[in-house]
């Protein structure tokens, strides 16, 4: 009897401690793999196109050993992720793409990634249109926490079988005719529109309404929400009011679909041929081939944008400072962005180099896209990328943008008048701002 | 709650002759601590996974916190005086309190009916037990998804259906009262059926006769259910209506993955249906990153739920007490 409580108690405490272990273990688990080579995980969202580069490094590197993570996912789902991640010091990858669109929040606390300077990246400015590479460096210069990636550039995707069922000119220069100007692009989907192909003219308003902001803020002062002394400026840019009265045009004149970007709507509304036209940068071709599916090939085709040029989106990648393999990770960043690169990601998945080289590479101008009718996209997209004129974005700048697209949203879904919805959209801009 | 395990503390071993041995000290200790020990596991772990991050989350809530940032300045108050005045705030807490009152009240009668049937004498009972819980077996992402794609305004089954029969389809995800509804039929049918097994449960507890000598006296169906069942089941409602309570104001899956596309965290383009947790993260993560002002949402989200509660069980209390003065009230209490 003497012994026997000595002995309970000593279980007791060990079943205790166990339960703790336990439930502090999950924490664990170094990924050091058994056979001596290092693994670099490379995060993404959407399309990237980097497999082919993968093994062509692997094969170079036999040490190396890199895992995609997040392809083909939404970008609103990534950014809370790899924010995280970063918060908490733990979970991001090697290599992690930015979006240009949060890259200024990123660049406000740079000691969160790697100044890539320090890695000897100064030589490389060339490889890089000059305001991507800015992009990617702090206000004052000293940091550089992320080398480019693809551009937007921007173009017009519309499906010929739709057109040509409303009668209108199917030829990509003849449609691109069609609509030097939004008034023009709205006038054919008028045209369009009273066809009754049972099909709308266009997705939806909020994707239409940043392609023109991006488009009209770049040809003018260069920024939109923000001016370049990061002073929230939606209410007096007339930019913005000018690209919000031609998307309260748009959606006048009923031509919006109102399927809402992203959603499973409007992945259905691709499936089931429900709109004619979407605002498409290079990435974009990637996403309507997902959504369409193989039996919408052939059916797409790709004109010149209304209006001037412009450009929607593009990313960086970086290198987080809680990488435990920096040196191996930064070197795979440079490969990866490096012309070769740019080449490659292109080939796979349409995403435009920001490679000056690249871009005049026969590989870029001579490619076509047989999924859009054979359209030289490269010839479209790149001429674009090459005069581009960037636009500034500030610090609530994903905050902003969100506010203005759902003041947009509102009145598409008739929930609100024009008057009111720009109401909200300063009002609410303003207090997003000061968040 | 609901089980009664009456439970009563070990026996303390009588002391064993006058002057206390070794062994003898050993086995008092061990019958004075060990206890504590046993019941150790859970409060430590507690500790680690509830208390500490609820301290934490308050701490955090007193600064100006980025989740990026590198040193947050602390504020005191500044966030919750921010959040009071904070009309989208009260926008999310009614949305919360609306949704939570059209899927709980029914959810919990539906539940309360269901259980009633059930504990009748059916053929293939134990399969028709079984099959009311089979809902709350799917994953909430996977039902979240599913009614998201039948409410849908263009492509959805329900606005077909409406349309079949001659009513205009209706924008259940853009339509405040509408996403309500929507919201509150997936927490219903995910949760009605447990709730209608831990009724049953306590149902079975009840002694036969009292329904025998009841039935003598005349008392039919309904009135047994009324006077016998409802009062002896009120420690089991109780529980029910603070568990659900506590998930309903919690809710965030259901919503956040009815709604598709971009900025789903604002439940829509006017936040029809963004509940205060959707709030939460919308602040404390993107495209805010205010961790300081998410953090003050959590806790008064905490007071709400605490006040609810309290709320739910004063109307429960006085309920069960008009409906059968005497047992109710022992019943109650010694419980």
């Amino acid at each position: 009897m003497g012994t026997f409580p000595r002995h309970r108690l000593a279980a007791v405490a060990l079943a205790a401690t166990g339960v703790l272990l336990v439930a502090s273990g999950c924490g664990g688990g170094d990924e050091a793999a058994g056979d001596g080579k290092i693994t670099l995980t490379v995060d993404v969202f959407g399309q990237f196109g980097y497999e082919q580069l993968y093994q062509q490094y692997m094969d170079a590197n036999p040490n190396i050993k890199i895992v995609e993570r997040g392809t083909g996912g939404n970008l609103d789902e990534y950014s809370p992720k790899l924010t995280q991640w970063l918060a908490a010091g733990k979970g991001a990858g090697d290599v992690v793409a930015i979006e240009e669109g949060l890259m200024v929040e990123y660049k406000a606390n740079p000691d969160n990634f790697v100044n890539l300077l320090d890695h000897g990246a100064a030589d490389l400015k060339g490889n890089f249109l000059e305001w991507k590479w800015n992009q990617g460096l702090t206000a004052d210069g000293q940091k550089l926490i992320g080398l480019g990636t693809d551009v937007g550039g921007m173009a017009m995707c519309y499906r010929t079988d739709l057109f040509e069922k409303a009668g209108l000119p199917t030829d990509r220069e003849k449609v691109s005719e069609l609509w030097p100007t939004w008034e023009d692009y709205v006038a054919t989907g008028q045209k369009f529109k009273a066809a009754n192909t049972g099909a709308s003219f266009l997705d939806a308003a909020t994707n239409t309404f940043n392609t023109i902001v991006l488009q009209t803020a770049g040809n003018a002062q260069g920024y939109h929400y923000y001016d370049t002394s990061d002073n929230l400026v939606v209410e007096s840019n007339p930019a913005v009011k000018q690209a919000w009265d031609t998307t309260m045009n748009i959606i006048n004149a009923g031509l919006s679909g109102k399927y809402g970007s992203w959603s499973e709507e409007w992945v259905s509304a691709f499936k089931q041929t429900k709109f004619a036209t979407i605002a498409c940068p290079a990435w974009m071709t990637g996403v309507i081939e997902g959504n369409a599916g193989p039996e919408a090939s052939g059916k797409w085709d790709i004109a010149r944008v209304p209006g001037n040029g412009g450009n929607w989106g593009g990313s960086h990648l970086a290198v987080p400072q809680q990488s435990k393999h920096q040196e191996e990770a930064v070197k795979l960043a440079k490969f990866l962005t490096s012309t070769e690169g740019h080449i490659g990601a292109f080939k796979a998945k349409g995403p435009l180099p920001s490679s000056p080289e690249a871009l005049n590479d026969p590989a870029i101008t001579e490619a076509t896209n047989a999924y859009f009718s054979n359209a030289p996209v490269g010839k479209i997209f790149g001429e674009g990328a090459k005069t581009l004129k960037p636009v500034y974005m500030g610090p609530k700048n994903q905050a902003v943008r969100t506010e203005v697209e759902n003041a947009v949203r509102t009145v598409e879904l008739g929930q609100r008048n024009p008057e009111q919805a720009w109401q909200d959209a300063i009002n609410n801009a303003k207090k997003a701002a000061a968040k | 709650m609901a089980l009664q395990l009456d439970a009563r503390p070990p026996a303390t071993p009588a002391p064993r002759g006058t002057r206390p041995s070794r062994a003898g000290r050993l086995s008092r200790i061990d019958a004075k601590y060990s206890p504590y020990l046993y019941i150790a596991p859970f409060f430590v772990v507690f500790a680690i996974f509830g208390a500490w991050p609820l301290a934490y989350t308050f701490w955090v809530s007193l600064h100006d916190w980025d989740l990026l940032g590198s040193d947050p300045t602390f504020v005191g108050a500044d966030n919750y005086t921010r959040l009071l005045v904070d009309s989208d705030f009260w926008h999310s807490v009614v949305n919360t309190l609306g949704i939570f009152v059209i899927s709980t009240v029914p959810q919990l009668l539906a539940a309360l009916w269901l259980a009633n049937l059930l504990n009748r004498q059916l053929r293939m009972r134990t399969g028709w037990r079984m099959a009311v819980l089979v809902p709350n077996v799917t994953s909430t992402a996977a039902v979240a998804i599913v009614f998201g794609v039948l409410f849908g305004r263009e492509f959805g089954m329900i606005n077909w259906l409406l349309e079949l029969v001659g009513v205009d389809g209706i924008e259940w995800k853009s339509n405040r009262f509408a996403s309500w509804i929507a919201i509150s039929t997936m927490v219903d049918w995910r949760w009605t059926g447990y709730n209608a097994l831990i009724f049953l449960a306590a149902m079975q507890a009840i002694p036969r006769d009292l329904y025998e000598a009841a039935a003598i006296d005349g008392a039919n169906r309904a009135r047994q259910f009324w006077t016998i069942t409802v009062p002896l089941l009120k420690p089991t409602i109780i529980f029910c209506v603070i568990i659900s309570t506590i998930g309903g104001l919690q809710l965030f899956t259901e919503p956040r993955l009815f709604h598709s596309g971009t900025n789903a965290i604002r439940g829509g383009p006017m936040r029809e249906s963004q509940t205060m947790t959707m709030y939460m993260f919308e602040n404390a993560f993107a495209p805010y990153y205010n961790f300081g002002y998410g953090s003050a949402v959590a806790w008064l989200l905490f007071a709400l739920i605490a006040i609810v509660a309290a709320i739910n069980v004063l109307i429960i209390r006085r309920l069960g007490a008009g409906a059968r003065p005497d047992t109710g009230k022992r019943k109650g209490s010694s419980r």
